[in-house]
């Protein structure tokens, strides 16, 4: 922590900013640090492959999934490897509507990737705020603030995000909203507990005694300083929020299949197994599961790497 | 302590009060339940009289007194959909989801803490890699999916067990169960598993991690000075002192067994209140869901107080603090 140790004069200058060279070299150091694990490098690379491939599925895909004037119902539940209509090869099959299953899986994740990934910002940013606004001016506001975060972590993630849908409705800004619910508390207990920590050095200390206002205090100054265990979180948060959003359109009540996710393709897919037509489920479902478990395992090894305790 | 009791039972009382409110308010603001009920053709007047004898002509804090009202007369209101009242439903279904989560919770306990166990003494052998990384697969893919998994495996392909349904019921001691016919018991066992594996998860890492910080513990080296089997230091040194937190964290994660048995419940068309509660959130079943919501609250809230409550008779400096 370079940063306590900066000059009180230097603090109210550049307050949370330490050279550049210490920060590239950190940035540096940590890369270092992630690449030692091989699994880790595997999963980022699987991650950003995943980004690619659904965030520009439009270019990459034979078909536009969700233009119903793409559709022909003489080429619905093609087994996987055979030839439709198009005269292309449906490599992972076609569904009940005659979609070939791969594009349908690629705009799929694309919607999963973004509402994982604003609900998880938008999560962080909310939870960012409650943590150190009670941490910053504990008493009664604390006690307040983290008995509802404590109540609202003890309730599982899944029954506070299908509370919030039952009252809501379904559609992309209402999950987010849930899913925002349902997980900012992870952040803001993760804030509290370092920022409490922080609040009590002598920088804060030293910024509190200067006409700055409480606002710049927090978030210039404090924030910086509980920022690394919240990426972890983060990280984490991201890949339960396209599993729990995938789980809410798996039960009917997350998104339509004209809005589709991996969870409604897997719900839709889910009606036919009795069928023996595996690959309406199994495909999506092998996408979100590899999304999540990368997601997860990139998170672990950031936690390593960071991790004071680990530290050369 | 008898000051921290009052503190804490008031909190508790406020927090199922807002609750209440919330989730109250939130359910009776969205759609109109009538447009559910009665066919697009049927008269203003038929409409006029089901919207009074529902009493949604009220004001909404008025609809909320009476519900509370009714509450602690013990009348939930009546379902919309089965026109029967909710606590007889929800009773008819309790049984079901009951049954399940014990076989699961059972499940979980007798794999995940030997497993656990294993993996904090042995932490660097293959075996306790192999249960780590299973035990992340469990924490981390979603329990639907994996419940697809084993329909399509030992259902749709192999056949060997029924996909989904309850099975036959038998009479036992007071109550009826599937635990009593083998047909019930091959119906619960996949479910369970699948509602296991997240609790398992969490048992293996709570148990291995007890058991990784016990090893190194001055007892520990003590006990093996004194030339102690491990066989005997693990089971009757080790176990005792880490099976505090386990069995703490344990009882936390029923509630959210009980969360997670919506998402099961679905997956095998078990008839429980997980699936009655997403039927209903469906089919705009308002008295059903709000029922299910309170109730959910009221169950965490209680569990909640009572960890703080075994908390402050354990530990002095909790109570000491006040009930803030």
């Amino acid at each position: 922590m370079p940063d306590t140790l900066t000059p009180d004069s230097e603090v109210i200058a550049t307050p949370s900013a330490p050279p550049a060279e210490t920060r590239a070299m950190r940035l540096r150091n940590f890369w270092f640090d992630y690449r030692q694990s091989w699994v880790a490098m595997v999963a980022l690379t699987v991650i950003g492959v995943l980004l690619v491939g659904s965030f520009g599925a439009p270019y990459l895909v034979p078909q536009d999934p969700y233009d119903l004037a793409n559709l022909d119902w003489m080429d619905a539940f093609l087994p996987p490897g055979s030839v439709g209509s198009g005269e292309y090869t449906h490599l992972l099959g076609t569904d009940n509507a005659g979609r070939d299953m791969l594009s349908a899986i690629l705009y799929g994740l694309r919607t999963s990737f973004m509402i994982g990934i604003s609900a998880g910002v938008l999560a962080l940013a909310v939870g960012i705020t409650v943590g150190l606004t009670a941490a910053y001016f504990g008493g009664r506001i604390e006690a307040l603030l983290m008995r509802i975060v404590d109540l609202q972590l003890s309730m599982p993630a899944i029954l506070l995000a299908l509370v919030m849908v039952a009252m809501l409705g379904q559609g992309v800004p209402q999950i987010v909203f849930a899913l925002v619910v349902a997980q900012y508390a992870y952040f803001a207990r993760t804030t509290h507990g370092a920022a409490s920590v922080e609040r009590r050095k002598d920088y804060i200390e030293a910024a509190r005694s200067t006409p700055l206002p409480t606002w710049r205090i927090m978030f210039r100054h404090l924030l910086p300083n509980v920022l690394p265990p919240l990426i972890v979180v983060a990280t984490v948060q991201v890949a339960s929020a396209i599993s729990l959003e995938a789980t809410l359109s798996f039960l009917g009540v997350g998104l339509p299949l004209t809005e589709p996710s991996l969870g409604s393709l897997i719900s839709n897919g889910f009606k036919y197994i009795h069928a023996g037509r595996y690959w309406l489920s199994i495909y999506p479902g092998v996408f979100l599961m590899i999304t999540v478990v990368a997601i997860n395992l990139v998170g672990d090894q950031v936690r390593t790497v960071i991790d004071p305790r680990n530290s050369r | 302590m008898f000051g921290y009791l009052v503190g804490r039972l008031s909190q508790a009382v406020v927090v199922v009060f807002v609750m209440s409110v919330i989730v109250f308010v939130g359910v009776y603001a969205i759609g109109n339940p009538i447009d559910v009920m009665i066919d697009p053709g049927a008269t203003a007047e038929i409409r006029e009289n089901l919207i009074r004898k529902y009493g949604l002509d009220q004001p909404l804090w008025r609809q909320y007194f009476t519900f509370v009202g009714n509450v602690f007369q013990g009348d939930l209101g009546n379902s919309m959909v089965y026109n029967i009242p909710v606590t007889s439903l929800v009773f008819s279904r309790l049984p079901a989801t009951i049954e399940l989560v014990m076989v699961s919770v059972t499940i979980a306990a007798v794999i995940g803490i030997p497993a656990g166990l294993y993996a904090g003494y042995r932490p660097n052998s293959l075996g306790a890699k192999l249960i780590m990384a299973l035990s992340v697969l469990g924490f981390s893919v979603p329990t639907f999916w994996i419940g697809m998994l084993l329909i399509m495996a030992f259902a749709v392909e192999l056949g060997w067990l029924p996909s989904g349904g309850r099975g036959e019921v038998a009479e036992f001691l007071w109550f009826k169960t599937s635990l009593a016919t083998t047909n019930g018991w091959s119906h619960v066992i996949m479910p369970a598993i699948n509602l296991s594996l997240f609790k398992m998860g969490l048992l293996i890492r709570l148990t291995r991690a007890g058991m990784v910080e016990a090893m190194g513990a001055e007892y520990v080296r003590f006990a093996r000075a004194q030339g102690l089997a491990d066989r005997q230091i693990v089971f009757s040194h080790i176990l005792r002192n880490i099976s505090i937190p386990v069995i703490t964290v344990f009882g936390l994660e029923l509630g959210s067994t009980l969360a997670f048995a919506v998402v099961t419940e679905t997956v095998f068309n078990w008839p429980g209140v997980g699936k009655l509660i997403i039927d209903s959130i469906l089919q705009l079943d308002r008295p059903v869901m709000v029922s299910y919501l309170v109730m959910v609250v009221i169950l965490f809230v209680a569990i909640n107080l009572i960890v703080d409550l075994i908390y402050a008779r354990l530990d002095p400096r909790v109570r000491l603090k006040g009930g803030s």
